[in-house]
């Protein structure tokens, strides 16, 4: 296999790493946050809900799949182009669409389908130039 | 009005400069020769030691920031679409800051993201 094809198949993996924990990680806080209910902007209601998201394991989940995306974001940077990691990762808006559809039975609005398509059209002409461009990155390969 | 506009603009470009400065400080760090969890462990060890990446933080801590002002003068549907921007922001920002080759083909990808997660965003 060819160095660019390694790199291309390298910096997708890491962009779906980070899409799969960047969505699963938002889906449980927002499952997490509803467990919870409405908070209110008054200190104590603000101390209690801070008490009862740090003792919920579902906000713990979600927090460490936010870790997750943020470390699979630094590491796919030190190597990968930011204008093709950035533009790639929108792909979980996507994933975030279809999850809503299949999983939670949201209904999806003609409008969002084009944005999803336009979307999936931009994150596969991205996906078509080379991962790696910078002078810093092919100096450090 | 011009109050919106401009901690938008300020929004926008802190995010983006934040983002930009993580990116090159992983670059200096260096990749990981392989995704293998001791190297991986080394890596993040270089990262957290770059300057750079303490330089995007409270950037990127800014920006954050200044989203939940505009969410609380603004209604959801202007703001979120309107932070699309950062994707040209930020590949402008690549291009003449990080010297990465940005191409026709790239450009091309990017405008239909930035327009399609604007959509979305909307709802």
């Amino acid at each position: 296999m060819s160095h660019e094809r390694k790199l291309r198949l390298k910096t997708l993996l890491m962009v779906f790493a980070m899409m799969v924990c960047a969505t699963t990680g938002d889906s449980l806080l927002k499952h997490g946050m509803t467990e919870i209910g409405p908070v209110s902007l008054t200190h104590g209601a603000l101390f209690e809900a801070l008490r009862m998201a740090m003792t919920s394991r579902t906000i713990w989940l979600a927090i460490l799949f936010l870790i997750g995306f943020t470390l699979t974001n630094m590491t796919v940077l030190s190597w990968a182009d930011y204008s093709y990691v950035m533009p790639a990762s929108a792909i979980g808006y996507v994933a975030v669409t279809f999850v809503g559809m299949t999983l939670l039975g949201e209904t999806v609005s003609p409008r969002r389908w084009i944005g999803v398509a336009l979307i999936c059209i931009g994150v596969v002409l991205v996906g078509q130039t080379k991962p790696s461009t910078s002078a810093v990155a092919q100096a450090v390969q | 009005m011009i109050r919106t506009a401009i901690t938008l603009a300020i929004f926008v470009l802190s995010g983006s400069a934040g983002e930009l400065a993580v990116t090159h400080g992983m670059k200096e760090a260096g990749a990981p020769n392989r995704l293998r969890i001791k190297e991986l462990i080394s890596f993040l060890g270089r990262a957290f030691r770059t300057g750079w990446f303490w330089v995007g933080v409270p950037l990127m801590a800014l920006s954050f920031y200044l989203l939940m002002v505009l969410l609380s003068w603004e209604p959801i549907s202007f703001v979120i679409p309107a932070s699309a921007l950062s994707y040209v922001v930020g590949t402008l920002g690549a291009k003449y800051i990080l010297k990465e080759d940005v191409n026709g083909l790239r450009w091309a990808g990017v405008l239909l993201v930035c327009v399609g997660v604007a959509i979305v965003a909307a709802g």
